[in-house]
């Protein structure tokens, strides 16, 4: 039996359900987030994890449900607890008619953060993007972008991270360096982070703990190495396929 | 509310238009256009025309330029809201700690920094162009700017509720919602004028109000507070059933998930 976490919970869904004209996208999704962990959301398209995200940001209300972070219900704390979390996702960009350093100082600016340009700056080096900070955001490549993108994520010292498949389309070199910013970010900073991803390498390296998800329930919850040793797989992929292809529970 | 999320909303916007010179050029051409052609209708109407008429005709261009400050009004409001669909800014807007209150705020100041920059502008070529001073309507011009402002920003958040509600389907809505009120809100002539079927419907928007009013300074140098009076008291109900209709059309979105969807397309 596993030693229960002790840290802090710092982002909390309980019996969260989300119905859309009849189709259950969430069904009592319960979990929990504690303080200096990657969870990671996994499931094949439709299985809920975005849904389940935009719950957790309040951009869906969810149907049935309760949601909490910091010890506090989310719907009655919006802004207080917005203010210390941020979020990123590969579908949604900075405004493309800006430069960069444009772009972060306006969201440093929302998110109050004190002597922006100097952060910025150190948030530029760390990305590996500073050579881009009077570039267009527009004129950036899908890599460059992402890394710019987790610079805003990162601007106001987050306690709580949404990463929204922050490895989408980029290439191993791009996607490797990415998770080990995150990793490392992560581990100086004690973030919680939420993390969607279809890159099992990205679930593998970078995640403490997994959650599947399938049509809109939890089906499989763990480490990956627990996962793959339940369900009789090789890998985390092999895992996913068999989910994605039957949901099994059964190892 | 936050002053600094406010400006740093209204920031995003003065880097947009300095950055790029096309936009700013953009904001005042097509009121430079309509200004051009009142302008040149006005002059053509006066030469042909009694003197007594010839006079009168100049309310022309007055009434362009204050239904412009209308229109940058409204459009602050819409087009605000509709960079940010277009860039897919959206969600990063609604995921950062923004009320909807600084929102809208930002959204405001950003049609009165349009108005200032096209009222500007329209002013100087009416001036040196027409012969027209915008300043006949003395101190009665900031009671007509401000309340013609703020039922801009009423429409503003009519449309951008609209839009919200209907997607990328209702976005010319954008620019439309001013142009369906336009024909009976006495712009270019007075109530009087209208059809009579038509003048309660007239009566019944503030906008009305004010330009009935700024006929009435351009003929006699003076104005019944009436009107004014009836112009806020209406602005004041325009207003908060406009923040109303915006707040419950977002919060429905939130509830059918259309907000997502919207911002990512």
């Amino acid at each position: 039996m596993s030693t229960p976490d002790t840290r802090e919970v710092i982002l909390e869904a309980r019996e969260l359900t989300r119905e859309f004209d009849g189709v259950t996208a969430l069904d009592k999704f319960s979990f929990k987030l504690h303080r200096g962990e990657v969870l990671g959301l996994l499931g094949a398209n439709g299985a809920g994890k975005t849904t389940a995200m935009n719950c957790m940001l309040g951009l869906t209300l969810p149907t049935r449900g309760e949601l909490f972070a910091f010890g506090k219900a989310l719907h009655a704390h919006r802004i207080e607890i917005l203010k210390k979390a941020n979020f990123s996702s590969a579908y949604v960009s900075l405004p493309g008619n800006l430069k960069v350093w444009q772009n972060l100082l306006v969201f440093a600016q929302i998110y109050g953060v004190p002597n922006p340009k100097e952060k910025i700056a150190e948030l530029l080096e760390l990305l590996e993007v500073a050579h881009l900070r009077d570039r267009v955001t527009g004129q950036l490549s899908a890599g460059e972008s992402t890394r710019v993108n987790l610079c805003k994520a990162f601007l106001n010292d987050p306690e709580l991270l949404m990463l929204d498949e922050p490895t989408a389309s980029l290439d191993p070199d791009i996607a490797d360096k990415v998770r080990k910013v995150v990793r490392k970010v992560q581990a100086e900073r004690n973030i919680g982070i939420l993390y969607t991803s279809h890159n099992m390498r990205d679930i593998e390296e970078v995640c403490d703990r997994v959650i599947f998800l399938h049509k809109g329930k939890i089906v499989a919850e763990g480490t990956a190495a627990e996962i793959v040793k339940k369900f009789s797989e090789d890998s985390l992929e092999g895992v996913f396929i068999k989910i994605a292809r039957s949901g099994d529970l059964e190892a | 509310m936050n002053l600094r999320v406010i400006w740093a909303l209204v920031l995003r916007y003065i880097f947009l238009y300095t950055r790029n010179p096309v936009r700013l050029v953009e904001m005042v051409f097509w009121p430079v256009v309509d200004l051009l052609v009142w302008g040149n209708l006005t002059l053509f109407i006066q030469s042909n025309s009694d003197a007594k008429f010839a006079q009168y005709i100049v309310f022309l261009l007055g009434a362009m330029i204050l239904w412009d400050i209308m229109f940058r009004a409204q459009q602050g409001v819409a087009i605000s809201f509709l960079e940010d669909v277009w860039t897919r800014n959206l969600l990063n807007i609604f995921v950062a700690p923004v009320r909807t209150t600084e929102y809208l705020s930002a959204t405001f100041a950003v049609g009165l920094l349009r108005i200032a920059v096209t009222g500007v502008v329209l002013g100087s070529i009416a001036w040196f162009g027409y012969a027209f001073n915008i300043f006949v309507l003395h101190w009665w011009l900031v009671p007509f700017f401000l309340n013609l402002m703020v039922f801009g920003w009423a429409l503003g958040m009519i449309s951008t509720a609209l839009i919200l509600r209907w997607g990328q389907a209702a976005e010319s809505l954008a620019w439309a919602v001013p142009f369906f009120i336009q024909p009976v809100v006495a712009v270019f002539y007075p109530v009087a004028q209208m059809p009579g079927w038509s003048q309660p419907i007239a009566l019944a928007f503030p906008a009305t109000h004010i330009f009935e009013g700024m006929r009435e300074v351009m003929k006699t140098g003076t104005m019944s507070w009436s009107h004014l009076t009836i112009a806020m008291l209406l602005n004041v109900l325009y207003l908060v059933a406009a923040g109303a209709l915006f707040f419950w059309i977002l919060q429905l979105t939130r509830k059918r998930g259309l907000l997502t969807k919207f911002a990512t397309q």
